[in-house]
């Protein structure tokens, strides 16, 4: 059996190719190595998604994204990619089980993961402070003091978040000015539970079974100074998830995947698209907008 | 929906269910507001199928039960924490692929 398509990863990105792929009657499916959702799973409110202003949490969003695959005849399948091996004009895509898939075309949209400080202490005390999803860990930090790193939207919207259960969040960032959208910073300037360290990293995460602190040191003063915190929440970027595919498509130094305007790849009959791929602007809409353009070019080359 | 394999402990059971048992136990600690948790149920519906026998796969909502998460210091969801003969063997925390949670059950079971 040759499929037509294969869709890696069931976020935004997978499931909108999906729709498109589905509704084109294109013969394939969508692999995915936990359940849909990808990213968009951890953020508890959605609010710059077309048509629900009023904010949709991630998960009800990403559930009406699969039932809409369905709908349009896609199945989503179980299962990890270990490597994609190029055989003539077909694609073998070999699984961590050991099952062997065979498509002409593949649609990458496995989207990304959090980035790590990298710093002592992190690793330890994963799960025991230190944590990279606000709205999953947040209920555990009741009436704490917590320090939550970075200076993006998502560090930002999830300090806010996190004043709904600690007594004081630390908003810590390298630099002087947040890069956060105004509407963010303002909501967070304006938070009294929130205070702001600038210019300032985390050079290490204090504690022995849990977290107990942390060391700063300040960039501009070079000064080093320990904070007693409860817990470390790190929103510092992403990086995309293609370590099964470099080498074999062209990627920027950081590995997301280079492509033409239509999500082609450097490899003929490989495609790309939401947060794995290179580009400007990392939101859901735009995952979607991708997704569709990917199944529309495989439909396309295809004929 | 979860596959009828998997058991459900609370903080009453928990000594008897998973500490006390003769096969090694896999826990889920998960809750309903956690994203990452249904991310995984599905791995976690399959485990307890193909492990049946071999290994029980249980699962404590930490909204209902706290003291047994406050025990083992979690303070992440979803954790994953294997126990052979009422000791921990391993804990996973986050969303991982089914391949991570394998090799930790690959330890206890033959």
């Amino acid at each position: 059996m040759i499929y037509d398509v294969i869709i890696i990863g069931a976020g935004p990105a997978g499931l909108a190719a999906a729709i498109y792929a589905g509704r084109a009657q294109v013969n394939g499916f969508v692999l995915e190595k936990m359940s849909p959702g990808g990213q968009v799973l951890i953020t508890d409110f959605v609010e710059n998604y077309p048509g629900f202003f009023e904010g949709i949490s991630g998960f009800e969003l990403v559930e009406k994204f699969t039932e809409h695959a369905k709908k349009f005849g896609m199945a989503i399948e179980n299962g990890e990619v270990g490597s994609i091996e190029p055989v003539g004009e077909n694609l073998n895509i070999h699984l961590t089980d050991g099952k062997t898939i065979t498509t002409k075309t593949v649609i990458v949209a496995t989207g990304a993961t959090h980035k790590k400080l990298g710093v002592k202490g992190e690793q330890e005390l994963t799960g025991r402070g230190v944590s990279y999803c606000a709205t999953c860990d947040g209920p555990f930090f009741r009436d704490q003091v917590v320090a939550v790193v970075g200076g993006g939207d998502s560090a930002v919207q999830e300090a806010i978040f996190m004043t709904k259960f600690a007594k004081k969040v630390y908003l810590i960032h390298r630099r002087d000015e947040l890069r956060a959208i105004k509407i963010l910073q303002e909501r967070a300037f304006s938070n009294d539970k929130i205070e702001f360290i600038w210019n300032s990293t985390v050079e290490e995460i204090i504690g022995k079974d849990q977290v107990e602190g942390i060391k700063l040191l300040n960039k501009v003063s070079g000064e080093i100074s320990t904070l007693k915190v409860d817990g470390v929440f790190i929103f510092i970027g992403i990086e995309p998830t293609t370590q099964f595919i470099r080498g074999l498509v062209d990627t920027d130094e950081r590995g997301f995947i280079k492509t033409d305007e239509w999500m082609r790849s450097s490899r003929q009959g490989i495609y790309a698209a939401g947060d794995c791929r290179k580009k400007p602007l990392l939101q859901i809409v735009t995952a979607v907008a991708e997704g569709a353009t990917a199944a529309f070019a495989v439909e396309h080359d295809l004929e | 929906m979860s596959s009828d394999k998997i058991i459900q402990v609370t903080d009453a059971d928990f000594d008897e269910k998973v500490l006390k048992s003769d096969l090694p136990v896999l826990v889920d600690f998960w809750a309903a507001w956690c994203g990452p948790c249904r991310a995984i149920a599905p791995v976690i519906d399959q485990l307890a199928q193909e492990y049946d026998g071999k290994v029980i796969i249980a699962k404590m909502n930490v909204d209902e039960n706290p003291a047994t998460p406050g025990r083992f210091g979690i303070r992440a969801i979803p954790t994953l924490i294997l126990f052979k003969d009422g000791k921990v063997v391993e804990q996973i925390t986050g969303a991982v692929g089914k391949t991570v949670i394998e090799n930790a059950l690959s330890k206890v079971s033959k």
